[in-house]
């Protein structure tokens, strides 16, 4: 209970932090930022998920149905509005979620990770198929409006960035009021002993379709951001298996502790990866796999235990 | 009726590499209980590994005894297992036995982007090639078609490797054993089993069989960076069907996928592309656990 | 004490005139960042080999070692200064990268990216930082026909002239093609390739019957299920616009069922893999390079190709096929392109806008011949193109091309403001052949 009644405090201080950021970094890092904040919203989906006992192996097909709402929108509609290209994911990716859900929420295990995985790639392959959407190739998407404001170059990645954070911690505050309400606290109850929560009363099923659908919304709104930052999406990019691995590597990296740590995870993610690439440009896979063990074995609770010392 | 068998035939022969190269993954998962995402990356080194210990052999007037270099395919696999079984298993996959599924499959992840850049540090980008073994055994000839008599070696391999894991688990005292590791690893320790021995044996015999994979393959491909890739997905898929830890399932598995397969290209080449999810998702639609899975008790 | 005051003040004008001159040697490079493939499928065919030349060309032009009119040191006296990025990870990934080089390496240009899918999600990026951003190999007609850019080119013709010319060769050659089957990978490049090979054909033999159209996976490796359903089909051409592993697979497998004894197969980019196979592949198999590229541009000879050609071959122990072509001729267009600019400005480092405005409708030699910045508003190259047919000279020990036939830039390029597709669907109106 002291956590809940701090949230508010925390999420202003998180809020006035990276507002400040934005006038003291450098373009490329401002915008890495951006990225590795929206990617978190996904990743922060997948903890929802991991609470219960549940990963999902499949998170880029809500990361890439957001995506190509933006990229469709303005393709086909010319529409470019950020704040209606947002409603509009969270929309289609509640839908397939409300769809799914109850299907996905009876398999537990390796086998909710596998068909989760198998769902985003049916995604992929009708996707790569369809050269009418943009194909393997995929479409751009257009620079995003802000409710009639057109900003460009410098004043664009800051309104991004911007827009990026109000809702990172608007989402963030959410979830952390969620994770503490009776109802996310069934989750790590899942998590210990689901047949015991069966016996108490409570719905498992009910729970795991409940984060399910969060964790899609969640899912599609990084990736409407991450396609307008981008300004492209690809099937490859965005629903392929090995994107839904990083979001995974992210959650796991963070541990289901602290949500702060599920964004700081995805930016370290980025930094690491950007620099590796740089720096080895032949072996920066080494390099991030190493990173990856290092971390795995050294903080098997994930960064959260650094600031969270609760054990679920 | 032509059509029909000749859609057999390529789908028993793509079933049966199929199988080669997902066994090694479900009986890993089966006695360790980790999806090792680096099967394909060992199955890349099964293939460069015969790429050069084959081509060593006919440098070296092999072309006296071509058929020696089967031997040295099996032997080149052989060689991978006992070189990378300790390093991985012992060296790191051991600690993470207790830990979550999901935590095993990261792990594994870790060591597939690592032996990517490894296979890349050792063999280098250009691509090798060890076609001799499959031009040996000459074609066999059916209608209008010609099929390379390697293809069939392959069916055969697939068989004895098939026949040869299921009897060593079902005849043998020491592959009883691992079966009772499978079924309860804690009891097992009690009753005064070497579980770490078990595991190791296990995890060898799952590297071999991916390199393997790998030997046979390199015959016919062009053997050069990212051809693991593609590999991890298919047997994943496989294994999944068949039931994860069932080598039945992955023999029944592998078939079904390698037959859907065929009839696509033959029939309508447009749905190849997701024919293999597409038998996956019904699948597990039906039987959520795959096809050979029992049931398990739940623990309270 | 006056002494040692003048010691100081000469010390200090000296390390003044060091720090000068190292300022001055640091404006005096010119940095290039190059993003290709240095890892997964396309590595050994296009990424790796691109820039194995590129790498030799980058050093011969910073000693002065190059012919006329490319005898100048670096570009325009600035030491050409690479900084290398892998290519793989997707389009999403490459936004990032090429950020982080323009805005963080500071690079003066960025030359790369083999994949079209890259290619379509950059150039919108460069446009928003004013970057000079030249695309160097990818094929997609897409990138100057959807949307047109101010800094951004493409220095390489794109893919439509590769499958119009090997349609044109075969009727050229008075191959009787009665019908026709395609295994391309399902993917952008593979379907737009036979898209592009159907239409032609269905200008220049209209007779001819399609058959069956196959789409394996990309990076798939196992062909056996497409032999069998091709040659049960019995077309008379198989066209396939495969590359690198893939292709060397395909061709491995399908000689040794003895497809191509049983029709004539005919491959879009098919040169790449001739080193790699060497006997393995076939006699009499046509194939283009994507310009006139590798075996087809030594037959044609050249001053480049004598200064490049032989310490390739020294250097990596292969010949060089299409991909350091392209390389080449991308990385002589932005020396071009450097020159021109610094010739009207007086001799100072370009600004991107200089650049773009030297580069746009640029015409240069590459090895690979005369390329034109001819088509999207002077953005988008057009260059000669050749096909061939593959012939084993046993007394070499290697493959030649014979039978080439060499096309001009604009007999298989659509006039500028014309797409591809609608140019082969109206029956190539305007070809200057």
């Amino acid at each position: 209970m002291k956590i809940l009644a701090n949230t508010p405090l925390a999420a202003g201080l998180a809020l006035a932090g990276l507002i400040a950021l934005a006038f003291v970094l450098p373009d490329w890092a401002l915008f890495l930022l951006t990225i590795a904040l929206a990617k978190g919203l996904v990743s922060l989906g997948i903890i929802t998920q991991m609470r219960a006992g549940l990963v999902s192996f499949g998170q880029g097909l809500f990361f890439g149905l957001g995506a190509y709402v933006a990229g469709l929108m303005a393709h086909f509609t010319g529409v470019t509005d950020i704040f209606l290209l947002t409603v509009l994911a969270v929309l289609v990716t509640g839908i397939v979620g409300v769809v799914f859900g109850p299907l996905l929420s009876n398999y537990r295990g390796i086998f909710f990770a596998m068909l989760s995985l198998s769902l985003s790639m049916i995604l992929y392959g009708t996707l790569s198929k369809m050269t009418s959407l943009g194909g393997t190739d995929g479409l751009n998407v257009a620079a995003p409006t802000f409710v009639g404001y057109e900003p460009e170059a410098r004043a664009l990645s800051l309104s991004l960035y911007l827009y990026t954070v109000v809702i990172v911690v608007i989402a963030g505050t959410a979830m952390r009021i969620f994770f503490d309400s009776q109802q996310g606290m069934i989750s790590l109850a899942i998590r210990s002993n689901e047949l015991r929560v069966e016996y108490l009363g409570a719905s498992v099923r009910r729970a795991h379709t409940q984060n399910y659908i969060i964790s899609a919304i969640l899912g599609g709104m990084g990736g409407v951001i991450t396609a307008l930052a981008i300004g492209h999406v690809d099937p490859e990019s965005s629903i392929f298996w090995t994107i839904s691995g990083e979001f995974v590597f992210v959650a796991i990296l963070a541990g289901y502790l602290s949500i702060p740590s599920v964004f700081a995870a995805s930016i370290i993610l980025e930094l690491v990866r950007s620099f590796s690439n740089l720096y080895f440009p032949n072996t920066w896979q080494l390099a991030l796999g190493i990173f990856l063990l290092i971390v795995i074995l050294t903080l098997p609770n994930g960064l959260g235990s650094l600031v969270d010392r609760r054990r679920a | 009726m032509d059509l029909l068998l000749v859609i057999l035939v390529d789908g028993l022969i793509y079933g049966a590499w199929l199988f080669i190269v997902s066994v090694g993954l479900t009986l890993v998962f089966g006695v360790l209980g980790i999806l090792n995402l680096a099967h394909g990356s060992l199955y890349a080194m099964g293939a460069y590994m015969t790429a050069s210990a084959v081509g060593l052999y006919f440098g070296a007037g092999g072309d006296a005894v071509p058929l020696g270099s089967y031997a040295v395919m099996i032997l080149a696999a052989a060689v991978v297992a006992l070189l990378v079984t300790p390093v991985l298993e012992r060296g790191l996959l051991r600690h993470f036995y207790h830990r979550d599924e999901v935590i095993g499959v990261l792990v594994t992840y870790g060591v597939f982007l690592i032996l990517e850049d490894v296979i890349k540090l050792i063999w280098g980008v250009e691509p090798l090639f060890v076609y001799e073994p499959y031009d040996l055994l000459g074609l066999v000839e059916w209608g209008p078609l010609f099929y390379v008599a390697y293809d069939f070696l392959v069916i055969g391999a697939a068989i004895v490797v098939g026949l040869a894991v299921w009897a060593f688990l079902n005849k043998t005292r020491r592959g009883k054993v691992v079966l009772a590791v499978i079924h309860d690893r804690e009891m097992s320790q009690t009753m005064g089993v070497n579980v770490d021995r078990v595991f190791m044996l296990a995890f060898g015999a799952g590297v071999f069989l991916a390199a393997l994979g790998g030997a046979l393959t390199a015959p016919m491909i062009s053997v050069s960076p990212g051809i693991g890739v593609n590999v991890i997905i298919v047997a994943f898929a496989v294994i999944i069907i068949g039931g994860l830890g069932s080598i039945e399932g992955a023999a029944i598995g592998a078939v079904l996928v390698g037959i859907a397969r065929a009839a696509s290209v033959h029939l309508m080449p447009e749905i190849e592309l997701f024919i293999i999810y597409f038998v996956m998702a019904v699948v597990l639609v039906f039987r959520p656990e795959g096809l050979f899975v029992k049931t398990q008790t739940r623990k309270i | 004490m006056t002494f040692r005051l003048g010691l100081l003040a000469k010390t200090l004008a000296s390390s003044a005139l060091a720090l000068g001159i190292a300022g001055a040697a640091q404006a005096e490079s010119f940095k290039v960042g190059i993003v290709t493939f240095l890892s997964g499928g396309a590595a050994e065919s296009f990424g790796v080999p691109a820039w194995n030349g590129g790498k030799l060309l980058v050093e011969k032009l910073n000693k002065g070692e190059m012919p006329a009119p490319y005898d100048q040191v670096g570009f325009g006296g600035l030491t050409i200064e690479p900084v290398v990025i892998d290519e793989a990870g997707g389009a999403t990934k490459q936004v990032q990268e090429f950020r982080n080089l323009v805005q963080r390496e500071n690079v003066d240009a960025v030359l790369g990216y083999v994949s079209s899918g890259d290619c379509l999600a950059v150039p919108p990026v460069a446009e928003e930082l004013k970057a000079f951003l030249i695309l160097y190999d990818c094929g997609t007609p897409r990138v100057f026909e959807e949307a047109s850019y101010n800094y951004v080119f493409r220095t390489a013709a794109h893919a439509a002239m590769d499958n119009i010319s090997l349609a044109k060769y075969m009727t050229s050659r008075g191959i009787n093609v009665g019908s026709f089957a395609g295994v391309n990978q399902d993917y952008a490049w593979g379907q737009d390739s036979w898209a592009d090979f159907v239409a032609s054909m269905g200008h220049l033999q209209p007779s001819a019957e399609q058959k069956t159209a196959l789409f394996p996976k990309i990076f798939a490796g196992q062909y056996g299920t497409e032999i069998s359903a091709v040659m049960r089909e019995k077309p008379d051409v198989l066209h396939s616009s495969l590359w690198g592993g893939d292709l060397q697979a395909f061709m491995l497998q399908a000689t040794a069922r003895g497809l191509h004894k049983r029709m004539q197969v005919a491959l879009a980019a098919g040169d790449h893999v001739i080193p790699q196979l060497g006997q393995k592949m076939p006699d009499g198999i046509i194939l283009g390079a994507r310009g006139m590229n590798g075996l087809a541009a030594k037959a044609k000879g050249g001053p480049l190709i004598d200064a490049l050609w032989d310490e390739y071959e020294a250097a990596y122990g292969t010949f060089p096929v299409q991909a350091p072509f392209r390389m080449w001729q991308g990385l002589l267009g932005l020396k071009s392109a450097v020159e021109k600019a610094m010739a009207a400005n007086g001799g100072k480092k370009p600004s991107a806008e200089e650049l773009a405005a030297a580069m746009k409708g640029l015409t240069w030699e590459a090895p690979s011949g005369t390329i034109t910045m001819a088509l999207g508003g002077g953005h988008q190259a057009i260059q000669p193109n050749a096909i061939g047919t593959t012939k084993w000279d046993e007394a070499a020990g290697k493959m030649t091309l014979v039978d080439i036939e060499y096309y001009g830039a604009e007999c298989v390029n659509p006039p500028d403001g014309v797409k591809a597709v609608e140019w082969i669907k109206a029956g190539f109106p305007g070809a200057k052949c």
